[in-house]
């Protein structure tokens, strides 16, 4: 295998409120490579989130080192994460956080204008399979075609690494397949290492490996034999 | 305490900046209304009080001579209450330490009687013995701009005899309230004052021992003011009467009247915008807080609370900052009027001064603020008390948003996606939107409004003095003199042009309209004092007619053309027609000129002048000073550059204390607007920003999002707003205007940039502030959630 495009050693995070200090990570030790599918299961608050969310550099580590690449996230400021995000990084959410006021297509230009090597943004919703609702507003597209958007939003700069934090929670089944079909897509075509949040066990078999979290670590890794199509799995 | 209105107070906690802009603006509403209505008033009372204490009088006339005894005719006028007869002169003044020549009324005091009108307030010393020649009071603000003190000593020519006076007294009077010298613009009190000797004394200096030259009347309460000047003047006539006048003409009076008016005008301009941009922003605050807490209505309605009492929750929520946002106007407000009556009543020098609100103006500013809050709550309360619960519980429908025409234009421009964001956003709430373009330019409009007075202020100056008087002085007789004297003039050392003018105190009458003025004779085409016309090229004098001010054809409905009748002051009170050949133009005062050969004819003499306006050699000018000081060839001498000086300087003042207070009210209704939008723009906005900031974009491109939203609404508000401000520096001229002084309506183009400079930075400041919430924006926290 290549050399670990992620790799972080004993990552901790503590949230403080107040008096209350929640320990969200325990030390987390993880690695992925180029174009790998990674599956990321574990019960809620077992601290997924706020694992994707840190390797994202939306949020910083309490101790332990984050590297993408040979760029160290944790000794980066606000400004370098910033571009850290804007450059190599595309985020999928439950939520799809499109903007209301501009329509498909320019959601995702809003990206396209602003990358370093970015496709076209036609293009981009061609792959997610959106080429004829390009002038459609968010308001006037389905659930499960608004979280296309935002795949393809977040494909559109030809990322290095896409998250996404349960990207088919909010859709049925159907629907969470085309959704899939899409993350599959990319991450076949564009080689973009893929890490999939989900409470979905069934969603585990289209992964190259699947890591389970609990109580702030990862409990075990498990890799896939033989992978599964997207259009082979429902739930 | 209620559930809800634990509700209210954590709310108002939460959103206290936004709560307080809007409880500023209210707040300068409220401090604007009883600002000026509480001056107004406290000045007017004061006023009131002054005058019934000093018993004021009501009528008053200039004669050359009447025996004494004749005040017992006078006094059997019906609707007389009190006749006071007196000696009141010019004289020229020879003050130590001063270069030029200074004047004074000089007034006459009973010496064994009491005064029965115009009582002396008396603040140091006592009055002059009786006959005493030497002994003399002074008014106060000549002594303090002097630094006399009792004990001082300085000369007067009085009569043409120079003679060295002691003031034993200080005092003030109600008489000489704005106590200006002949020929001067404004009270200049180094070099005029008022005089007050023992009539004996007085008497026999200029031959009048058991006669007077000056009659005040106080009239009982229902007499007809016009009838007993009818009767008076006949009385009058024998003994050379100059036409009786009521308080209306009498000059401390007018100026004083005039400025109370201005006063009253202006406290009207500035309430109404505060009020509006008030009621707009707590319109645009409470629909978006309501549309914030559509579940929880649903959920309360849904709980068992009615529709009204729920309503009644949110315009509890503006009560409250209505309430707040009045009694800081009214603090304020009532503190800045007791400053400001403080400040004028020291201008007028006031002995004393009534500062008395009546509760009924704060009952108004608290009630007209409370109004104008309810009145922007009313619509969206409606929609709050209109809607049914269920509709409520369920999340609102998403924002729809539509091609406008605009659409291909952006693809084809390639305009950026965040500037299509701005422009759909600014779009999407159109009135909001304009309401705040509105409020923006309201707050330009009063800068614009206020700032326009310092380029108008030159232009009048730079027509008065540099243009039309152009004069360095006018010389006035105490008695006009024949036309012998203009070459005495001319041979004082170093006057180098002489143009003789000629004064005719008349009542000029067309309809029903009568106004007492002074035409001026003067030579046809003349360099120093010049008439100018609407375009201030100079006019020459046609031979025949007379010239009117712009004011004073304005006030007698006259053009061109036309024919007013003129009466005779003086001599035998003839009436003549006569034609109006130019119409002039001119600020100050009301104005008639004729050709002196004419004004001559008119008066059937020969030529007689009462004045010369000179030019004299600056280098010579101590020596000319020194000569008029010391020969009774002037009964006055006005300065045109100290006249200037001391114009420039009170102006000045003003101007500054009302320009710095719009500009800081222009500068909360600004931010009060800015503000409140940016807040709600970034509370629609947020989770958009916080996912774009989730995207890589920088924060200062996000936070560019709402500061170029911003700065689009502040742009377009400029325009509008140097319209809006022209409307109101048109309606201050409409409230400065008065028959003593117009001000021009000239709105130079760097007024519009420093009102817009002002305002953008202020608008940009209230940016910044919601910027660094932008920048705090927690990115997780929105992806976590569901809008
Ligand atoms: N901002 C925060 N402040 C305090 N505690 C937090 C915060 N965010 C997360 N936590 C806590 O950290 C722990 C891990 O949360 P995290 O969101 O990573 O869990 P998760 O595995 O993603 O759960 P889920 O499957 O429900 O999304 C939880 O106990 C959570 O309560
Ligand atoms: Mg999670």
């Amino acid at each position: 295998m290549d050399a670990p495009i992620f790799e972080t050693r004993a990552l901790t995070k503590i949230y403080r409120t107040g008096a209350v200090e929640v320990q969200a990570l325990r030390g987390v030790d993880f690695e992925a490579t180029r174009g790998e599918f990674v599956v990321l299961l574990g019960p809620s608050g077992s601290g997924k989130s706020t694992f994707l969310n840190i390797i994202g550099g939306l949020d910083r580590a309490t101790s332990g080192v984050v590297r993408f690449a040979e760029h160290d996230l944790t000794a980066m400021e606000e400004r370098e994460l910033t571009l850290y995000r804007r450059d190599h990084v595309g985020f999928v959410f439950q939520f799809y956080n499109l903007v209301p006021s501009l329509t498909a297509l320019e959601n995702v230009q809003l990206v396209t204008e602003i990358a370093r090597a970015p496709m076209r943004a036609e293009e981009a919703l061609a792959v997610v399979g959106l080429a004829d609702r390009l002038d459609h507003f968010p308001a006037q597209l389905s659930g499960g075609e608004q979280q296309r958007v935002a795949i393809a939003r977040a494909i559109a700069k030809r990322p290095e690494v896409l998250l996404c934090d349960e990207p088919t929670g909010a859709l049925d089944s159907a629907t969470g397949v085309r959704v899939l079909d899409a993350l599959v897509r990319v991450n076949a075509e564009l080689g973009a290492t893929t890490l999939v949040i989900t409470h979905n066990a069934a969603i585990r078999e289209i992964a190259h490996r699947v890591v389970h979290f609990g109580d702030g670590r990862i409990l075990s890794t498990h890799v896939n034999a033989g992978r599964k199509a997207p259009s082979e799995i429902s739930w | 305490m209620s559930a809800l209105h634990r509700k209210l107070l954590r709310d108002l906690m939460r959103l206290w900046p936004q709560a307080l802009a809007i409880a500023l603006v209210m707040a300068a509403g409220a401090a604007t209304l009883i600002l000026g209505v509480g001056t107004h008033g406290s000045l007017a009372e004061t006023r009131a009080a002054y005058y019934e204490r000093s018993r004021f009088a009501d009528v008053f006339a200039d004669l050359t001579r009447a025996p004494e005894v004749f005040a017992d005719e006078i006094a059997r006028i019906p609707g007389v209450g009190a006749v006071e007869t007196r000696i009141s002169k010019l004289a020229l003044l020879d003050l130590p330490d001063m270069v030029e020549p200074a004047s004074a009324m000089i007034v006459s005091l009973p010496d064994v009687r009491e005064q029965r009108l115009d009582l002396l307030h008396m603040v140091r010393g006592r009055p002059p013995a009786a006959g005493a020649e030497r002994e003399v009071v002074v008014s106060r603000p000549f002594a303090d701009a002097n630094r006399f003190d009792l004990g001082s000593t300085f000369t007067a020519l009085i009569n043409g005899r120079e003679r060295t006076l002691e003031i034993v007294g200080i005092a003030l009077s109600a008489e000489f309230i704005y106590a200006m010298g002949p020929g001067d613009l404004m009270p200049d009190d180094r070099r005029f004052g008022v005089v007050w000797m023992s009539e004996r004394a007085l008497a026999a200096a200029w031959d009048l021992t058991g006669a007077f030259s000056t009659v005040h009347l106080a009239l009982m309460r229902d007499a007809s003011e016009a009838a007993v000047i009818e009767r008076l003047d006949d009385l009058l006539t024998r003994y050379g009467g100059l036409g009786a006048h009521g308080r209306k003409d009498q000059t401390s009076h007018a100026f004083l009247d005039a400025e109370l008016k201005q006063l009253e005008a202006m406290s009207k301009i500035l309430p109404p915008i505060f009020l509006v941009v008030a009621a707009f922003l707590v319109n645009m605050t409470l629909t978006r807080l309501i549309a914030l807490e559509r579940e929880q209505i649903g959920l309360l309605k849904a709980l068992g609370y009615s529709d009204l009492a729920v309503g009644r929750h949110y315009l509890e929520f503006v009560a409250v900052i209505a309430v707040v946002g009045a009694a800081l106007g009214v603090g304020a407000g009532t503190w800045l009027g007791m400053g400001m009556a403080g400040i004028y009543s020291d201008f007028f020098h006031f002995p004393f001064l009534v500062f008395r609100l009546d509760p009924s103006v704060w009952a108004v500013a608290v009630g007209v603020t409370l109004a104008a809050a309810l009145g922007g709550a009313a619509a969206a309360v409606a929609g709050v008390v209109r809607l049914p619960p269920a509709v409520a519980m369920q999340p609102p429908a998403p924002a729809r948003y539509r091609h406008g025409v605009a659409h291909r234009f952006y693809r084809a421009l390639a305009v950026r996606q965040t500037m299509v964001m701005v422009i759909r956003h600014i779009g999407h709430r159109p009135l909001r939107s304009l309401g705040s373009v509105l409020g923006i330019a309201l707050a330009v409009s009063v800068l614009v409004g206020s700032l326009w007075v310092y380029g108008s202020t030159e232009l009048m100056i730079d027509v008065t003095f540099h243009r039309s008087d152009r004069q360095h002085a006018t010389i006035g007789f105490a008695r006009s003199r024949g036309a012998s004297a203009l070459a005495d003039v001319a041979a004082l050392p170093g006057v180098m042009v002489t143009e003789p003018f000629r004064t005719i105190p008349v009542k000029i009458r067309h309809g029903a309209v009568v106004r007492r003025v002074a035409i001026s004779g003067r030579a046809r085409d003349t360099d120093l004092s010049r008439l100018l016309d609407a375009d201030f090229r100079p006019v020459v004098l046609p031979e025949t007619g007379i010239a009117l001010s712009d004011m004073l054809a304005k006030i007698l409905d006259v053009r061109v053309g036309d024919t007013v009748e003129v009466e005779l002051l003086e001599r035998d009170r003839r009436r003549v027609d006569v034609v109006v050949t130019a119409i002039i133009t001119a600020y100050l005062g009301l104005g008639a000129h004729m050709d002196l050969a004419a004004a001559s004819r008119l008066m059937r003499e020969g030529e007689e002048l009462s004045g010369v306006h000179i030019a004299y050699d600056p280098a010579r000018r101590d020596e000319l000073f020194a000569r008029i000081k010391r020969t009774p060839v002037a009964g006055f001498v006005a300065l045109q550059p100290v006249a200037l000086q001391k114009y420039r300087e009170t102006l000045e003042q003003n101007l500054h204390i009302m320009v710095s207070i719009y500009a800081m009210l222009g500068m909360i209704i600004a931010f009060g607007v800015v503000y409140n939008f940016a807040r709600i723009s970034l509370s629609e906005q947020g989770r958009e920003m916080a996912s774009l900031r989730v995207l890589g974009l920088s924060r200062g491109e996000v936070s560019g999002i709402l500061l170029s939203e911003l700065a689009i609404l502040t742009l377009a508000a400029q325009p509008l707003g140097w319209l809006l401000g022209h409307v109101i520096a048109g309606a201050m001229v409409r409230g400065l205007e008065n028959e003593l002084y117009r001000v021009p309506l000239v709105i130079l183009p760097e007024v519009h940039a420093w009102a817009s400079l002002v305002i953008a930075v202020s608008a940009l400041a209230s940016g910044l502030v919601v910027r660094r919430r932008i920048d705090r924006l927690d990115l997780i926290e929105v992806l976590k959630t569901r809008e």
